[in-house]
């Protein structure tokens, strides 16, 4: 069972009824749980959808686009039905938030759904997760039936005249579904390769109806919107960053977890306060900032705020949510080249910058880091990463090319270290040495 | 096309229990194909693998030719083609549990198992496979054994995890010996 974690300066929104036994209805019920459905239920959509983007609420998937403006371009009419997809196919390294909400809170994410629905006039949602999430998706499936017999879903939700129906969904390992387009093609039954935009899916989507698709917390924030207030909310956190958000501290600190923080809480504070500092008395090299597809920060970047605004200003992204922080142990090369198999594995092959450039810049870190690189790679590695960038239909090619463009800047040296007969200066015995096939 | 109850009436590889569940599964969604890919997954958590016979009553249960079928499964890096061990062990290796050590605990399965990447061992029961981010990233390093989760690992926890696995193996054995 993961590890729960928690530190004074957390501000437990999302996560308030992480560990309190609330996978079962008549434990969520007692700790609030259905309230602010059927306070919206009461409501207009177009209230419900002023009040998403009144709270600042933004896509906790990475992109962080406004979840109230990402409703509201759904049409009101239309001929195809309509559907709200939650996107539970967490997958980017470093990310491991949405796996305590599926396995505490799921009715949250139902709830959210629900008011999704009535937000936008969709009867039908999906919950679709990832498949190595089975036992999520079995507590998951739980809580819909639960949600069912209660008349929470199904035809005259709460009594009203609405309906909502939620279907769930296993994935079967893939990275590139996360994309919200391939997911609604792996949700057809189909290969998981993105469609080209637009149109958006707020228009053209699943089964080729207007879809909203939002990441699994932006979803089981939802009722917390609805009951705190949109005001509220948006005050916990910084100018159009509202509200909290969860954390996920990995790598070499002391006390790793998931922590639920205010919208642009210090990166310093959080790896040296809330993470309880460098583990074994190191010092810090580097830290990723929002997932593996963000672009690294050195230690004298860390003074920001995090929040979407903060972080892309200092030249990365909030992303994801997942700080991977990396000691002055660890070979940045080494690291980039993890990294890169990483995109390599999962590029889907649609587009071909992507395809051949993951693949490409795999073959090159890995030589690069056995010692038989030369001076030139190392531009020729930026060059080649930089002419993916924007090519592709998804941002999978960008998520691979970024970061890696960040690690040849920020420590070229560490390259030219690797180069003139001398393998990686960090080889240690008893470490085994990367070594991709 | 084939009754309506094809599955239940006549030859099936999958047993009456998953023939059942695959019944009311192509039904659940609104369009019927949305039930493949759980459905290949399913087959292969009883079958082991994705075989000719799975692939060929998948298609015939979606109405979709096997080609198709194929076309889609080998996109999931989690469906197979080949037999797995009984308990397939997946080590997480991407960048938070390598930086916790990720790659000492893949070295110490394939030493205790005596087989490489993607080995099965001679008795079948296990397999060693490195794959990507299982999002544990907050426990690592992390691995899965076929669904089950094991956090916060290290090179010298390899063997009790392995030797509680040969016990369940055991006691499954021994619980179908008395039944017969």
């Amino acid at each position: 069972m993961p590890r729960l974690v928690s530190h004074p300066d957390e501000v437990k929104i999302v996560s308030r009824r992480f560990g309190m036994g609330a996978t079962k209805i008549d434990r969520y019920l007692e700790l609030g749980g259905y309230q602010a459905v059927k306070k919206c239920l009461a409501k207009s959509p177009e209230w419900i959808i002023e009040e998403m983007t009144a709270s600042g609420l933004r896509g906790r998937g990475g992109a962080g686009f406004s979840a109230g403006m990402k409703w509201s371009f759904v049409p009101r009419q239309s001929a195809k039905p309509k559907y709200i997809l939650v996107n539970g196919d967490e997958s980017e390294p470093g990310t491991c938030k949405d796996h305590l909400i599926f396995l505490h809170d799921p009715h949250a994410v139902i709830e959210g759904a629900i008011i999704a629905g009535l937000a936008v006039g969709a009867r039908m949602g999906f919950i679709y997760l990832r498949g190595e999430y089975r036992y999520l998706l079995e507590i998951t499936e739980r809580a819909v039936a639960d949600a069912y017999d209660r008349g929470f879903l199904g035809k005259n939700i709460f009594g009203s005249s609405m309906e909502f129906q939620i279907i769930t969904q296993t994935g079967a390992g893939a990275y590139e579904v996360g994309e919200e387009s391939a997911l609604m093609e792996s949700l057809e039954g189909k290969r998981g390769v993105p469609r080209i935009k637009p149109p958006f899916p707020a228009t053209v989507g699943l089964y080729g109806g207007p879809t909203v698709i939002n990441n699994a917390e932006t979803i089981a924030t939802v009722p917390q919107v609805i009951n705190l207030g949109a005001a509220a909310y948006a005050g916990l956190g910084t100018p159009r960053n509202g509200g909290t958000r969860l954390f996920c501290i990995s790598g070499h600190v002391e006390r790793p977890g998931v922590y639920e923080l205010p919208m642009g809480y210090n990166l310093r504070k959080m790896i040296y306060d809330v993470a309880g500092g460098i583990r074994g008395g190191h010092k810090l090299k580097a830290v990723v900032p929002g997932g593996s597809s963000t672009p690294v920060l050195l230690p004298e970047e860390i003074d920001i705020g995090m929040d979407f605004d903060q972080v892309g200003k200092a030249g990365s992204m909030l992303g994801s949510g997942g700080v991977v922080v990396i000691d002055d142990q660890t070979c940045i090369v080494e690291f980039a080249l993890r990294t890169i198999s990483f995109y390599a594995h999962e590029s889907c092959g649609w587009c071909i910058p992507c395809r051949e450039g993951t693949d490409w810049l795999k073959k090159s870190l890995t030589r690069f880091h056995a010692g038989f690189g030369n001076a030139n790679d190392i531009d020729n590695i930026q060059y080649l990463a930089e002419n993916m960038l924007g090519r592709t239909f998804c941002p999978l090619g960008d998520a691979a090319a970024m970061p890696t463009i960040a690690f040849l800047k920020k420590f070229r040296k560490e390259f030219e270290d690797h180069l003139n007969g001398k393998p990686c200066p960090f080889a240690r015995e008893g470490v085994p040495q990367l070594t991709v096939v | 096309m084939s009754p309506k109850n094809k599955s239940s009436e006549t030859m099936s590889v999958f047993s009456p229990q998953l023939a059942k569940r695959f019944d009311a599964l192509v039904q659940k969604y609104p369009v019927k194909r949305s039930a493949l890919i759980p459905m290949l997954l399913y087959a292969q958590d009883e079958v082991g693998y994705l075989s000719d016979a799975v692939v060929a009553e998948v298609a015939q249960r979606i109405g979709i030719t096997e080609l198709e079928v194929r076309n889609v499964a080998t996109y999931y890096s989690m469906l197979r083609f080949k037999p797995a061990g009984k308990f397939n062990i997946q080590v997480c290796t991407n960048i938070s549990c390598m930086l916790r050590g990720a790659y000492e605990v893949y070295e110490r399965f394939q030493e205790e198992l005596g087989v490489g990447p993607k080995g099965v061992t001679p008795d079948g029961l296990f397999s060693v496979e490195e794959v990507e981010c299982i999002g544990a990233c907050c426990w690592a390093p992390a691995i899965q054994v076929n669904y089950n989760f094991h956090d916060e690992l290290n090179p010298d926890l390899v063997p009790g995890i392995l030797s509680d696995y040969r016990g369940q193996a055991k006691a499954k054995t021994k619980g179908n010996a008395s039944d017969a």
